[in-house]
């Protein structure tokens, strides 16, 4: 798991190879911690979390602003509500 | 920014290069299931009695596929809700739950059922927390690491192999353990006067079983109403609506109060709507039944599917006058690994663990063990060659399946476990397969199907994985935490 800071209000959080319920954790513990507007870029590789962490930012209102999945790999970009 | 638009750009290299990989999964996928189709065919052709083994085959492709499709896992049911406030899968399985009780209702309605309750007393719950804090660690149930072992996720295959040589070990652990079973559980196991070879007073399963599990009350909804399972009224009203639909309702309505209401009332505020209403709370009840169109599709399948594998069952052992798939194997020919009573493991409807510790029992009694002396594998369900188990195929074909439908979807990614998962992975599988053989079953065959069927034994199985997935969440957030406040302070957060 590595969660780094790419620029300002910019974070990547990179779960691949983790399976649940690693990646939604760390997903809404990254969010949590995160400022109203950041953004981060989730990679992760494991399908299901995707749809926990999609409906995770419905609850939250957190907006998923893109989403690249390619052959099982996942990159979405989530900005903090 | 970062945006789709940037990632979507590729060079024409890269685009045939997808093009080709996805041509070569679908390539997959179809030899996969050329291979299951060559297998009922090829059996068929040599004996008309692996069409039984084939229903099983089959059957399990389509759970599988489902599962896979609907990413359909009961440890994601329980544990997301607390990890993440997440109630799609909860709502998922419960959708499943009611259309298996509904196709299970009439089946069971019109005298076709497989089904046998299970004893109801406290040891379901105790089961169930062990389960329960299992699938958390494992990251899935024992359904669920099937279906993602056939998305190649080699993590979720030790899982599945833990849970079997856990199971294998445990049913035939005897030694010092005997000396912690209580002397009215080992008395009480004697005097059943089970055959010599079986040896009942020895082993601790053997003795949790036929000491005590045996003598608590097997019922259903239908019979504590005072109807029986196969009339009308039992199986409608007792079971189905009593047993499943009110229950299943009830649990949706406190998920629906608790997890998902807040935040539909507030994206309907935001829109301007009315939420004060009580039409505003059904809207939001039925916003969160089909927020997620996948998993509400494969539950509808899978609960479908469920009930018409046991019909199917039934079917073939009417038409070959046999009540086990023991009977079969025998006029075939085949004598090693069927139990004293001339049955093997044949539940006629969906069931995951004991076919996987069948597989791990068969090697163990090949490499010289002797585990035919215990209830489990001696007395009632045997150790046949996985080649001609019926149950195993269903489960190699539920991998199958899995495995198809990622190919096709371009879904399947080999990956390596790390040390930290591996870790997990046989720490989690090890407590499901203690677990399930203390529950007899797993959140498939001691949950959903034992649920579904009217039998209140499932309820307090799943009420121990509710405790269990809550101990094991909270001890995963205390995990996580740690791991992410090294993350924070090195990013300077």
């Amino acid at each position: 798991m590595k969660f780094e800071k790419k620029a300002d209000g910019l974070f990547v959080l990179n779960v691949e190879g983790y399976v649940c319920p690693h990646p939604q954790i760390y997903t809404k513990k990254a969010l949590q911690k995160m400022n109203v507007g950041d953004v981060v870029e989730v990679l992760f590789d494991n399908p299901s979390s995707g749809e926990s962490i999609a409906t995770m930012c419905e609850n939250t209102g957190d907006e998923i602003i893109a989403k690249n999945d390619e052959a099982g790999r996942y990159r979405w970009d989530i900005r903090k509500a | 920014m970062v945006g789709t638009d940037a990632v979507l750009v590729g060079d024409a290299s890269s685009d045939t290069r997808t093009a080709n990989d996805v041509i070569r999964k679908r390539r997959w996928a179809y030899g996969i299931t050329a291979f299951f189709a060559l297998v009922s065919i090829g059996t068929y052709s040599y004996n008309e009695y692996y069409t039984y083994l084939s229903v099983y085959l089959w059957f399990g492709f389509i759970y599988g596929m489902c599962l896979q499709y609907g990413r359909f896992c009961f440890s994601s049911a329980f544990r997301d809700l607390f990890a993440v406030g997440v109630p799609r899968m909860v709502v998922g399985i419960m959708i499943a739950t009611v259309l298996f009780a509904s196709v299970g209702a009439f089946v069971t309605a019109t005298g076709l059922s497989t089904f046998h309750s299970a004893p109801v007393s406290f040891h379901a719950v105790v089961a169930g927390f062990i389960f329960g804090v299992g699938m958390v660690f494992a990251g899935g149930c024992a359904s669920g690491s099937l279906y993602k072992t056939g998305e190649g996720n080699s993590n979720a295959l030790l899982v599945v192999l833990s849970i079997s040589i856990t199971q294998a070990l445990f049913v035939d652990v005897g030694g010092w353990t005997n000396k912690l079973v209580p002397q009215s559980w080992h008395d009480s196991a004697v005097a059943k006067g089970l055959p010599a070879v079986i040896n009942a007073g020895d082993g601790w399963v053997d003795q949790y079983l036929a000491g005590y599990v045996w003598n608590q009350p097997v019922t259903t909804f239908a019979q504590m109403s005072g109807w029986s399972n196969e009339s009308f009224l039992g199986a409608f009203l007792g079971n189905l609506l009593v047993g499943v639909t009110i229950p299943a309702a009830l649990l949706l309505i406190a998920v629906y109060i608790i997890w998902s209401r807040k935040s539909f009332m507030r994206r309907r505020a935001k829109e301007g709507l009315s939420t004060a209403t009580f039409s505003d709370e059904l809207a939001g009840y039925w916003a969160m039944i089909t927020a997620n169109k996948r998993t509400a599709i494969a539950g509808l399948i899978l609960g479908i599917a469920c009930g018409l594998h046991m019909f199917v069952i039934q079917g073939l052992r009417v038409k070959f006058g046999v009540r086990n798939a023991g009977t079969l194997l025998e006029r075939m020919g085949f004598d090693f690994g069927i139990s004293i009573n001339g049955t093997v493991f044949d539940p006629g409807y969906w069931y995951v663990t004991t076919q996987e510790a069948q597989w791990v029992g068969w090697v163990f009694q090949k490499l010289g063990t002797e585990n035919m002396d215990n209830i489990y594998f001696g007395f009632v369900n045997g150790i046949p060659n996985p080649a001609i188990n019926p149950a195993d195929w269903m489960s190699i074909a539920l991998i199958g399946g899995a495995a198809v439908m990622a190919l096709l979807n371009n879904e399947f990614r080999f990956k390596k476990p790390t040390l930290e998962l591996a870790t997990w992975a046989m720490i989690g599988g090890a407590l499901m397969g203690i677990g399930s053989r203390l529950g007899l079953g797993c959140n498939v065959g001691a949950f959903f199907v034992r649920v579904s069927q009217g039998d209140p034994s499932g309820w307090l199985f799943g009420l121990g994985m509710f405790g269990g997935a809550y101990v094991g969440v909270r001890f995963f957030n205390w995990w996580t935490e740690r791991k992410m406040a090294k993350q924070f302070a090195a990013s300077d957060f």
